[in-house]
């Protein structure tokens, strides 16, 4: 291609700001604190933290499933709509992404809190208040409600992307409503699955702020514990191998979704 | 005769208020290649997607093999569809395309395998088997197309405009391999073109339509030759198209002379419409013609020269392989047989005047529809 030198300005970005940390990580990462020497202490003692990243793993794929089983309906449901319809459905999806993700989440913390509006309304009616907060639950539907949006769009942009003369023909080749979908609409938005699941569970499995606030000290996760390192502990070695076993758990989970949503566009796949 | 498998009564489309289909009545043989031709907008792909049951009419009845199926989805009719473009399944290669249908119909894979290595070969794509789609060139997209439908073995194949994608010289190559195909399997094609030539070529019946309305059905050479009205004799062809007038029965007046003609059946004195083709024309001294005239323009078209006569101000294209300049003199004959007359109809006057003749009417003719 022609023009490369207009990538210049993203690729002396990219450098300063991606590959040059990214080194300062992986120097941190196999460093001691105190001395400064090479060291592989920090990722063998990690394994004490393992049962947390399991946790933080386990909730983000729970997160992430909850997700598209929301999230696909809604979105084959929007492409389907007159286009004015369309944008506008689109909007109303965006717009929770316009608020702060702090004020979302402390919303649900003023709805959930054992004396927040839900458990006043259930004792205001004679029931018992539930525990609706701290605990993994509430911290899934805290990912599930800040991430969906993150789901919806690229599987409504896969989804309205297929072209109608292909169901027909699917219809035409004997296809009822059920089989059209299971054989072509969703193959052909194999990419969008794999783009929302990944822009899903990425950000919920390095979260702090969601486990803080919804979780109890009894469910922290990794992005809690990276956190800590760096502000209470101030043991930025560790936090910075933690930070790069959390990466390349992440490229293995996208890489196992990857799998699972094999689609032949190889090059459409986002890793 | 073969017997009758399809018949649309009192079809009626509209799209908002639009009416798009005007009453299509038509009935289609078994076994036969039928075409509706027409220019864009005319109605007729609107009447094969409901033939393949992807739009549901506003009124009137469709029949397959006597029993209405105006209700009958369209992944029950035993008809398949080769649509525009193809619509080829992108995630699927060659072979799982063409084992779509029959895979969904869940035969064993042993008769997969023979149907598609079949279908394969027919079409001459062996050795394509598992290529992706989006890799092959758009005759091998067609012929994969083709094959999809075929290999289900349906009744009827609905062929929507389906070699408009292609380059000339493919298109004719197509237009035999289509027709050979279709005496091979021995079904019945409905074919869906604004190719005026590739119609003439392939067809059984034609089907003529403009404006939602049937104009014409007749066999390829009964439409040229006995065009029902001006607008059928336009677009099947170049002709001029004169106004005349019929004192009786195989005569027919216009230019203030009388000519023999072979039609019949008017009244009186009435108007009509004559159509003389450009290639039946005889050009003759100017003492022996029938009519006298100057030629204004020429153009060599490679098998003859398109040359533009001016007969009292009317202009005719005449088709000839004999060489007459720019301004030369002359006379015309012409046999009673070359001369049709044509009732008067809400077209006559629109069509078959040269006057205004350039190059790029031929250029818009070309032109493939849009959906």
């Amino acid at each position: 291609m022609k023009r490369k030198w207009m990538t210049a300005p993203y690729i002396i970005w990219m450098l300063l700001f991606t590959i040059i940390p990214l080194c300062i990580v992986l120097y941190f990462a196999f460093t001691d604190s105190v001395t400064g020497a090479f060291t592989f202490q920090n990722i063998t003692g990690m394994a004490d933290y393992a049962p947390i990243f399991l946790r933080s793993i386990w909730l983000s794929v729970i997160a992430t499933v909850i997700c598209l089983i929301i999230g696909y309906p809604v979105a084959y449901a929007i492409s389907t709509c007159k286009p004015r319809t369309q944008k506008l459905l689109q909007l109303l999806i965006m717009l929770p992404m316009c608020l702060s993700f702090l004020l979302r989440t402390l919303a649900w913390v003023a709805l959930l809190e054992d004396t927040g509006i839900i458990n006043n309304l259930l004792t205001s009616i004679g029931l018992q208040p539930l525990p609706l907060i701290r605990n993994s639950g509430a911290m899934v539907l805290g990912m599930v409600y800040n991430y969906l949006p993150y789901m919806i769009l690229p599987l409504y942009t896969a989804i309205s992307k297929i072209n109608p003369r292909l169901i027909e023909a699917a219809e035409d080749l004997g296809c009822n409503k059920r089989k059209v979908f299971s054989k072509v609409v969703l193959p052909l938005s194999l990419p969008g699955i794999t783009s929302g699941i990944t822009m899903v569970f990425v950000p919920a499995v390095s979260t702090f702020y969601i486990s803080q606030k919804l979780g109890s000290p009894g469910t922290i996760l990794v992005g809690d514990i990276i956190e800590s390192q760096f502000k209470g502990a101030y043991n930025p070695n560790l936090g910075a191998a933690m930070s790069l076993v959390l990466m390349i758990l992440i490229f293995i989970c996208i890489g196992i979704s990857n799998h699972f949503t094999k689609s032949d566009n190889e090059e459409e796949q986002l890793i | 005769m073969a017997n009758e498998l399809i018949r649309l009564e009192n079809l009626v489309m509209e799209f908002g208020g639009n009416r798009v289909l005007d009453s299509i009545n038509l009935s289609i043989k078994d076994k036969t290649f039928m075409t509706l031709l027409g220019p864009s907008g005319c109605g007729k792909t609107t009447t094969l997607r409901i033939i393949g049951g992807f739009q549901v009419p506003t009124s009137g009845q469709i029949f397959f093999d006597g029993v209405s199926i105006n209700e009958v989805p369209a992944y029950k009719r035993q008809i398949n569809t080769v649509f525009q473009n193809y619509a080829l399944f992108p995630h699927l290669d060659v072979y799982d395309n063409i084992a779509f249908g029959l895979r969904i119909s869940g035969l064993s894979e042993k008769e997969i395998d023979s149907r598609v290595g079949h279908m394969l070969e027919s079409v001459s794509l062996k050795g394509f088997e598992n290529r992706k789609v989006p890799s092959l060139s758009g005759g091998q997209q067609q012929r994969v197309a083709i094959a999809r439908a075929l290999v289900n073995h349906p009744k009827v194949l609905l062929l929507d405009e389906p070699l408009g994608a292609l380059d000339l010289r493919l298109r004719q190559d197509m237009q035999n391999e289509l027709k050979r195909i279709q005496q091979e399997v021995g079904i019945t094609f409905v074919y869906v073109t604004h190719d005026q030539e590739e119609a003439l070529a392939m067809s059984d019946t034609i089907v003529v339509m403009d404006s939602g309305k049937i104009q014409q059905i007749g066999t390829p050479e009964g439409i040229y030759n006995e065009p029902a009205n001006a607008f059928v004799a336009d677009f099947i062809g170049e002709s001029n198209i004169l106004d005349g007038i019929m004192p009786a029965d195989y005569r027919v007046r216009f230019f203030g002379q009388e000519f023999k003609c072979v039609d019949h059946g008017f009244e009186p004195n009435e108007l009509v419409d004559v159509v003389i083709r450009p290639e039946d024309i005889d050009i003759v001294a100017p003492e022996q013609g029938n009519l006298c005239g100057t030629v204004t323009s020429l153009t060599f078209k490679g098998v003859h020269y398109d040359t533009i006569v001016d007969f009292k101000g009317f202009k005719w294209l005449i088709q000839t392989t004999e060489f007459h300049p720019v301004g030369s003199y002359i006379g015309i004959q012409l046999d009673p047989d070359n001369i049709h007359v044509m009732k008067k109809s809400e077209y006559s006057g629109l069509y078959g005047d040269y006057s205004s003749y350039s190059e790029e009417y031929e250029e818009l003719d070309e032109m493939p529809e849009e959906e």
